[in-house]
């Protein structure tokens, strides 16, 4: 039914793939001059620290719904994820950070292995299949957790999340590490190029004898431990684990990032940096409102808006 | 083109119960006066004029690409023609939708049923226009008991309440019909009805069909099967390459020169070229590198058996339908089999699946280069290594330095062209990508080479290339299956030819019988299975015009007398293959 | 009704044909029992689940309990019956939570100017929030996930606006009629149960009786299939957004009533309690089977499991999320195979 696409001028899709491709970037760099012209005190280190900070879970959960989304799938599970690793990780601070840091990690694997599994064995759709753990992670968090903020005494754990290093939150620094081995896991490796393909043409990728299976699973494990390690770290630096609230709605920043960083919902391509760029570029947007005296209200309804807009012209740039 | 005279005297019922056809020929009910169509890249159809008469059964034939599914589309009100004009009972018509064309009394059934597998049967047949009751609400009551009375009219008991997926396909064909027919259709357009049905259900379609016919509906039947058209079928269009080759009544047509027709072969010159013969040289070793037996698959395959040698190419005809691209998935396995074996190298394929195939050494070369071949948004590099990437991988990290080497080999060789191996294979023409495609499975080293039509839509250069490459791997010792629907490509390419039709071997042609000529001839036979016992109206349509209308035919070299011992010998092994059902 | 098939006559003349294509006269014993276990497992599980409660805990089966799960699980079920409907047709709302919360607000600002407002308000804004959804997916071709998640943050983010970014809570005047809808009570139950019971009957007259709800099922079965056969496949899907919508809206507005002001933190997460009720309930998520009945007894099923942990007391109450969560992965998993099961033959 390809064919009952209308005749377009040749310039709209250009002009949409050049949008999808760049835009998110030109609208960094001209909320950067915007800032710097109109607000004071904005594009100074202390600001523009807090600003990385802040984003930096987004990131790391982002880059994890980036490669999934790269497969053609989503997953909703991942502000769950933080709230199980971020509930599991007091209960192991006893036995020092790192214990404590795998336990968490592995929860990411385990969450992960069941969405994955549920894909691509069971064949379930992604948002069926990770909706569940959607559900259900939260709640056993809470059960775990017993429905209690726990406060963090370990001090290994809260220089994660307050230190710096030459000048650079730890922070910042583990999410922009994570971003340069997610490129290089996206570009260079076996692995890497697989989830591509099978995200670009699963039935050609399969014909050519990939492992579409194992690259599935792969994908969501990948995105479950990312999500857990955004979940230890923003625990570190809330200074208490708060499986309640950890991780709410992080599915949807992460899906913004992902989509307003030009990566296409219907799979085959992965825009690393692009997503990072998508997350700071909410980021950015929410602050500069907020310091404009515009409320989180107006924040959200032009969060709706950037959507629409970076799917529909993804959408355009498929209807060539 | 055809002596007319010779219908006259043994015209016999076109249908199973079709009224004659008068002297005059009747009112047309439908046509399509100079339609064209274009869509980006390709011209599908080329001022092509058709004609369906008040009462008749018109078949409509062409091989892939030949522009019946453009026209089907055209006639029901999916597509709109870019030129000319339609006309229903003689009045210009213009359907902006399918559902236009529908009101307008053109129904239409689809190869795949279009229904909705999870409602009931009664559901199917009165969506969109359910009775209602008083209360404004669907009265069910009497949507079942119209339905089990529609349905009774063509024989058929069934619960009306049943979910349409519960009931087998000929079954669901049969309530697609009877959709059609209780919405008033004048005209019925089948789109090869008959593809997945078995062969109790053909009858139980054809007497419907009869059904039809005899209240007077016109009738438009797409189908490759020929035994089919002679036998209901009262005319024939024949298109190609988006132009209509030929109008006429089917009695008058033999089935040699339909088929040749279809694949755009003039008889004459087959036959001449058929007296020269070809010879290039090359020797197949003896032992096959890769033996196929009983390959079956319901509906698809039903026991294909052949070998491979390296260093030959084992071309493997038969029309479009019959089991050609399915025998070369299943050898790929990317089929998944009832039953059959597959040897390769002396030792069997214990798993049947892709990846299995391809560390086996099988590589296919898929038919849809778009759906099953390419990956668009990836580079010409990365579409050539994708396959092979662990290979070219170490420690899980991909060597580019590795994949650059492999790339520039195999651009060089197989001459693509692209403006940088970076290039998306999405931008590259067909022939560029097809050779991409070539080069994935080249650079696993293979031992058998599967190529399901590796030069459909591709430029004539390309073409050329492409046909010049598998020469040059055959005679390095690859063993390599060419399916093509040309039948030239088939017999210049081919050192020995398996000849498929309805999902088994037909025939097959080895050294000097390798003509066109000679392929014709099988392509055209009739299927043994579709022989019903007492020998219908098709019994005269089979081997009498051959007679009458082309008498110096079986005086051709080659063409009348070779392919007669294959099929007779493979005719009795089916029937005792039926048996069984 | 009886099967009419064995007594309809041949319409047609002609002799009888010999050839008579005579169906199987019903599928195999596994295939049916696959899908009575799809239509009618959650209210065996519900039953089960009741019988059993009411013997281990003395204050399960009283009437008090009874109410108070019905109130609870009332605002729940209309918002799933929307989403039924729109799942039904192979998309999903996730914008319903959002909207629900709007929902309310409006009706607790209008609720000051009457009674028709406070119902009439709600329903319009959040009824074109529902259509632009529809208008997004059926006209622009765009995802319904993504289509919705961005108005579940638009809505959100208009009710931040309206509500002074939540530090205003309107309240629904003492005493007013609007209060009464959602206060008042028969027998002890209350208006909104009642209301939801009658919306679940036209629901479902809508879904299996109607032209329209036939044409629900076929967009959802197969929007190919549906389009070749004339149906108005987008207008479907935009009556269908703009159903839910209004549902979520109405359910909003009932609760505002109930609760005697617009609350603005309610409503997060809603959107899964209805998508995982309506599964629960049979309805395939992708399309084209389904059924009302099943949500409200899915609705229900949950309603009862959060009463159950309440009643255990030393229970977590998130316990009611985990088991939701397992309900929901042994459902779609089942659902997988039995459909699998049943496409198979």
């Amino acid at each position: 039914m390809t064919s009952f696409a209308l005749p377009r001028g040749l310039d709209r899709p250009r002009i949409a793939d050049a949008l999808q491709r760049y835009g998110v970037y030109a609208a960094v760099l001209a909320l950067l001059v915007f800032n710097g012209v109109f607000t004071d005190h904005f594009l100074t280190t202390d600001n523009l620290r807090t600003q990385l900070v802040q984003v930096a879970p987004v990131v790391i959960v982002a880059l994890g719904m980036a490669l999934v989304i790269g497969t053609e799938g989503v997953d909703l599970s991942v502000g769950s994820t933080m709230a199980l690793s971020g509930a599991l990780l007091p209960l192991y601070l006893g036995y020092g950070l790192l214990p404590a840091l795998l336990v968490a990690l592995l929860a990411g694997v385990v969450v992960g292995l069941v969405n994955g599994s549920l894909v691509s064995l069971v064949g379930l759709q992604p948002i069926v299949a990770t909706l569940a753990l959607f559900v259900g992670g939260r709640g056993l968090a809470l059960v775990i957790a017993d429905g209690q903020l726990k406060q963090i005494e370990n001090t290994d754990l809260l220089s994660l999340g307050t230190d710096s290093v030459l000048g650079i939150p730890v922070v910042v620094l583990i999410a922009g590490v994570l971003a340069a081995m997610v490129a290089g896991l996206v570009q260079r490796t076996t692995f890497g190029r697989q989830l591509v393909a099978v995200g670009g043409n699963r039935k050609a990728a399969a014909l050519a004898g990939l492992p579409v299976r194992r690259v599935l699973i792969g994908v969501y494990v990948i995105c479950g431990v990312l999500a857990a390690l955004a979940g230890v770290l923003a625990t570190a630096r809330l200074t208490a684990s708060d499986p309640s609230s950890l991780g709410n709605l992080m599915e949807l920043s992460a899906i913004t990032a992902v989509v307003v960083g030009g990566t296409p919902l219907t799979g085959g391509s992965v825009r690393v940096l692009g997503t990072v760029f998508g997350a700071l570029l909410m980021q950015l947007l929410h602050a500069t409102l907020v310091t404009h005296d515009l409320h989180d209200s107006t924040a959200q309804m032009v969060q709706a808006g950037i959507i629409l807009v970076a799917v529909y012209v993804a959408r355009e740039r498929r209807a060539r | 083109m055809a002596p007319p005279q010779a219908s006259a005297a043994q015209s016999a019922p076109p249908g199973p119960d079709g009224p004659q056809d008068p002297a005059a020929p009747p009112a047309p009910v439908l046509e399509a006066v100079g339609v064209s169509k274009r869509f980006p890249g390709v011209v599908a159809l080329d001022d092509v004029s058709f004609t369906l008469r008040a009462g008749e059964i018109h078949a409509l034939v062409g091989e892939n690409g030949a522009g019946k599914s453009t026209l089907i589309k055209i006639l029901t009100g999916v597509h709109r023609p870019d030129e000319g004009e339609l006309r229903l009972g003689g009045e210009a018509v213009s359907f902006h939708r399918p559902h236009e064309a529908q009101q307008a009394g053109i129904s239409t059934i689809y190869q795949e049923v279009n229904l909705v597998p999870l409602m009931s049967v009664a559901r199917n047949i009165f969506l969109g226009r359910e009775p209602k009751t008083r209360l404004g609400l669907v009265d069910f009551r009497r949507m079942h008991r119209e339905t089990a009375e529609l349905l009774g009219g063509f024989g058929i008991t069934t619960d009306p309440r049943r979910p349409l997926h519960t009931l087998g396909i000929g079954t669901q064909q049969m309530v697609a019909l009877a959709r059609a027919v209780s919405v008033r259709a004048r005209v019925v357009v089948m789109d090869e009805p008959t593809s997945s049905l078995e062969p109790r259900e053909v009858e139980t379609l054809f007497r419907v069909i009869g059904e039809l016919h005899g209240r007077g509906i016109s009738l438009v039947y797409v189908s490759h099967r020929m035994d089919e058209l002679y036998r209901i079928c009262d005319r024939v269009t024949v298109l190609r390459d988006g132009r209509l080759v030929h109008t006429g009544d089917l009695r008058d047509t033999d089935r040699v020169r339909l088929v040749s027709m279809m694949l755009g072969r003039e008889l004459a010159r087959v036959r001449k070229e058929a007296a020269e013969g070809h010879d290039d040289g090359r020797t197949p070793a003896a032992e096959p590198v890769l033996t196929a037996t009983g390959l079956s698959r319901r509906h698809l395959l039903d026991g294909v058996a052949l070998d491979l040698r390296p260093g030959e190419v084992l071309g493997l005809g038969g029309l479009l339908g019959s089991g050609r691209t399915e025998t070369a998935k299943a050898l790929a396995g990317a089929l998944p089999l009832d039953g059959g074996d597959i040897e390769v190298g002396g030792r069997r394929l214990r798993r049947i699946s892709s990846a299995a195939a391809i560390r086996a050494g099988i590589s296919l070369l898929p038919e849809d280069r778009k759906a099953e071949g390419i990956i668009p948004g990836l580079s010409v590099r990365e579409n050539i290594v994708l396959a092979a990437l662990p290979r070219l991988s170490r420690f899980g990290f991909v060597s580019r330095r590795r994949q650059d080497r492999v790339v520039d080999i195999f651009v060089k060789r197989l001459r693509i062209k692209a403006a940088s191996p970076e290039q998306k294979v999405g931008e590259l023409s067909g022939g560029n990508q097809q050779k991409v495609l070539l080069a994935r499975w080249l650079c696993l080293e293979p031992r058998v080479l599967l190529l399901d039509e590796p030069t459909r839509g591709i430029d004539v250069g390309a073409k050329a290339e492409v046909q010049t490459l598998i020469e040059e791997l055959a005679a390095e010792g690859l063993a390599v299956l060419l399916i093509s629907s040309e039948l030239e490509e088939l017999v210049e390419g081919a050192d020995r030819i398996v000849v498929l039709r309805a999902g088994t071997v037909a025939g097959e042609l080895t050294g000097g019988d390798v003509t066109e000529g000679a392929l014709l001839t099988v392509l055209a036979e009739t299927a043994p299975d579709a022989v019903p016992p007492q020998g219908g109206p098709e019994a005269d349509a089979a081997p009498e015009p051959g007679a009458a209308d082309v008498p110096d035919e079986a005086a051709a070299p080659g063409a009348g007398d070779v392919p007669e011992p294959p099929d007779a010998a493979a005719a009795p092994e089916l029937r005792k293959e039926e048996d069984p059902r | 009704m009886k099967s009419l098939a064995e007594t309809a006559p041949p319409a047609l003349a002609g002799p009888p044909p010999p050839l008579a294509v005579t169906e199987q006269p019903r599928p195999g014993g596994r295939q049916r029992a696959a899908e009575l276990l799809q239509r009618q497992g959650v209210l065996a599980v519900l039953a089960l689940l009741c019988v059993v409660s009411s013997f281990v805990f003395d204050s399960f089966a009283t009437l008090d309990n009874a109410r108070g799960i019905t109130i609870q699980a009332s605002f729940l079920s209309i918002v799933a019956l929307g989403m039924t409907l729109v799942i039904v047709t192979g998309g999903i709302d996730l914008s319903v939570g959002s909207v629900f919360a709007l929902g309310g607000v409006v009706a607790a600002w209008a609720s000051q100017y009457g009674f028709l407002p406070a119902l009439l308000v709600p329903l319009a804004v959040c009824g074109a929030i529902g259509a632009v959804n529809g208008l997004l997916v059926a006209k622009a071709g765009m995802a319904p996930f993504i289509v919705t998640l961005a108005s579940l943050l638009g809505a959100r983010g208009l009710l931040l606006a309206l509500t002074h970014e939540g530090a205003k809570t309107y309240l629904v005047p003492r005493g007013s009629a609007f209060q009464k809808l959602g206060g008042g009570a028969v027998w002890g139950f209350g208006y909104p149960v009642l209301i939801a019971l009658a919306l679940f009957c036209l629901g479902g007259l809508l879904l299996q009786r109607t032209s329209f709800g036939q044409g629900l099922f076929a967009v959802g079965g197969s929007g190919d299939a549906a389009l070749l056969m004339g149906l108005p496949v987008a207008r479907t899907k935009v009556l269908v957004y703009t159903l839910s919508g209004l549902l979520a809206g109405f359910a909003g507005a009932l609760n505002a009533a109930r609760l005697s002001s617009g609350v603005t933190i309610i409503g997060v997460g809603m959107e899964l309690d209805a998508i995982s009720a309506v599964v629960i309930g049979g309805t395939l998520l992708v399309g084209g089977a389904g059924s009302v009945s099943g949500t409200l007894w899915g609705v229900l099923l949950l309603g009862v499991i959060q009463n159950l942990i309440n009643q255990i007391g030393s229970l977590n109450s998130s316990y009611q999320s985990v088991v939701s969560g397992g309900f929901l992965i042994v459902v779609v998993v089942a659902q997988r195979y039995l459909s699998a099961s049943r496409r198979g033959t």
